[in-house]
């Protein structure tokens, strides 16, 4: 596995990969494919493919260390910018084919209109993260700060979904939302359970809290 | 308020603020005596005199459906003059929740739906409550091609050439009693050709309201068809409701009951979020939605591509003039 990710054929393959959706999009456009509301498809497209993006660069930790692919990482600064590219196409279509680049119009949609709030403070989270992404900035940073700014992605997942939430609350329609919050929860769920294992003293070490805690679960349970 | 309902009242109660807009008596009895003839089963006659005239509607669609032409109508406001919605969108790009929430499941989910037979009922305080077969209502007035803007309060609207009459044709026939100050709309929420009745999404049936003044109205159209065709089953086949100044929602699809009330009836989308979805539902670029502004619009297919610009939204989506009065002295924030 590690071998194969190793290859030097990989990441173009892998970078390929990513902009298919994008090269999907802008073929369906020219080709007249995107439906009766075209603005409308291309804005939910990107905001979907942002999500999926953000779900991958959260599951490629959890999947390293449980497959030990630890090549995957060298991956994960591309996933991470094609989210930014993904979300930076989603608000363009959005402020362009939907708002006609009307600033001021934008500018009042954003202050009124939480959800729109909600999704811009996450583009507006994320844009530091890309503009750190090369290996410059994190020795100018510091290895320990950089990875500190970039544990914003966990917000920014969060303002993602509650922005998808809200977007869908009027329909009461949460099929998608669900999912996605689903993924999401379990991949940082991996995350907390990972921490708090590493953290939890070894069993030879006795520790009287978790044994008599449990022995009292049991008796009231039973 | 209080509500008269005499045959001959076609047009009473309501202000025509532009005399160029009222037709002429000649016309408008010629018209009659043309209908009259073709409800005698000289259609093929007429249609030829008339067509001499200009007054037969050109709106057709791909001609897969069974056919439903409509006479031109003389209704004021009935006749927009901006380009037509291709039927392909009109078809293809809609909100009917039973049969999926995307706007592309219910063209293709809705072929399960089964219009034939299909009965309307009638009920609650009506003189002469009773079920009507779907071909009794074809046959109750003549059909009009009536040419409607469409106003989606997610902000998009098309221009559909509609075929039907005018709810009040039915509802003078029916004869409400003096407490009826409401209409209720229920359409068909049948969990086996509608694959989306047993989500959680909206309560089902889905209902819709009108007040009875508005339900009264000439342009509140009851519609058997579109681009002279009958409806397709996603458009709300085979028989709807259209209000063209209120958001879409207002225009409940695949009725099967029609109940007069004297309360004002609870609607599908009011019950889902209140603070959303008024009884009202006028369109009206000054109030906006929590997640919406409905100051414009985007017409689908206008032409201009994915660079088109948005149309500013009209009061009571463009039909000012022949519905304002009905909300004179209201408040329009708060009765939204």
């Amino acid at each position: 596995m590690n071998k194969l990710l190793m290859h030097p054929a990989a990441k173009p393959a892998i970078f390929l990969l990513c902009l298919l959706p994008f090269a999907q999009l802008a073929y369906a456009a020219v080709a007249g494919g995107l439906g009766a509301n075209p603005q409308e498809f291309l804005i939910r497209a990107t905001g979907d493919w942002t999500l999926r993006f953000i779900c991958i660069v959260l599951a490629v930790t959890p999947l390293r260390v449980i497959t030990k692919a630890n090549a995957l990482a060298r991956f994960r600064r591309m996933l991470g910018l094609f989210a930014y590219f993904y979300v930076v196409l989603h608000l363009l279509c959005y402020s362009w084919f939907d708002m006609g680049f009307e600033w001021a119009d934008i500018a009042k949609d954003i202050a009124k209109r939480p959800f729109i709030l909600v999704g811009f403070s996450a583009f507006l989270l994320l844009t530091p993260l890309a503009a750190t992404s090369f290996n410059r900035a994190i020795k100018a940073m510091g290895a320990k700060r950089w990875q500190m700014l970039h544990k914003l992605v966990y917000l920014m997942a969060g303002l993602g979904l509650l922005h998808f939430f809200w977007m869908r609350a009027g329909k009461n329609n949460f099929a998608e939302v669900f999912v996605y919050a689903a993924i999401i929860a379990v991949l940082l769920g991996w995350r907390v359970w990972n921490y708090a294992g590493k953290r939890r003293p070894k069993p030879s070490a006795g520790v009287r809290g978790s044994s008599s805690g449990e022995k009292s679960l049991r008796s009231s349970t039973g | 308020m209080s509500f008269h309902f005499r045959p001959e009242g076609r047009s009473s109660g309501f202000i025509h603020p532009l005399s160029s807009e009222i037709t002429p008596r000649a016309v408008y009895e010629g018209r009659r005596d043309l209908l009259k003839l073709m409800a005698g089963g000289a259609a093929g006659a007429a249609l030829a005199s008339f067509a001499g005239r200009e007054a037969f509607a050109q709106a057709t669609g791909p001609h897969k459906l069974a056919l439903l032409p409509g006479a031109k109508s003389a209704v004021p406001g009935a006749q927009t003059m901006e380009k037509l919605t291709d039927y392909k969108d009109a078809t293809s790009y809609n909100n009917f929740y039973e049969f999926g929430t995307d706007k592309g499941d219910p063209v293709k989910n809705a072929g399960t739906l089964k219009t034939r037979p299909w009965t309307v009922e009638v009920e609650g305080l009506v003189k002469k409550p009773g079920k009507y077969g779907i071909e009794d209502l074809l046959k109750l007035s003549a059909q009009e091609e009536r040419i409607y803007r469409l106003r989606c309060v997610e902000g998009w609207s098309m221009v559909i050439p509609w075929v039907g009459y005018s709810l009040a044709e039915l509802i003078r026939k029916v004869e409400p009693q003096g407490n009826a100050k409401y209409v209720e709309f229920v359409t068909l929420a049948d969990p086996k050709t509608m694959p989306f009745v047993g989500s959680r999404v909206l309560d089902w049936p889905y209902t819709e309201g009108l007040r009875m003044d508005e339900a009264m109205h000439p342009l509140t159209l009851l519609a058997f068809g579109m681009y002279g065709e009958v409806l397709p089953n996603q458009n709300g086949a085979p028989v709807r409701i259209v209000v063209p100044w209120k958001y879409g929602f207002k225009s409940a699809k695949s009725i099967v009951k029609i109940r007069f009330v004297e309360k004002e009836p609870g609607t599908a989308w009011n019950k889902a979020a209140a603070q959303e979805y008024g009884f009202y539902s006028n369109v009206n670029p000054n109030v906006d939605h929590p997640r919406w502004s409905q100051a414009t619009e985007r017409r689908i297919g206008d032409g201009g591509g994915l660079f088109a610009k948005r149309n500013k939204t009209l009061m009571f989506n463009g039909y000012e003039a022949q519905v304002g009065q009905l909300y004179a002295g209201m408040d329009l924030k708060k009765n939204y």
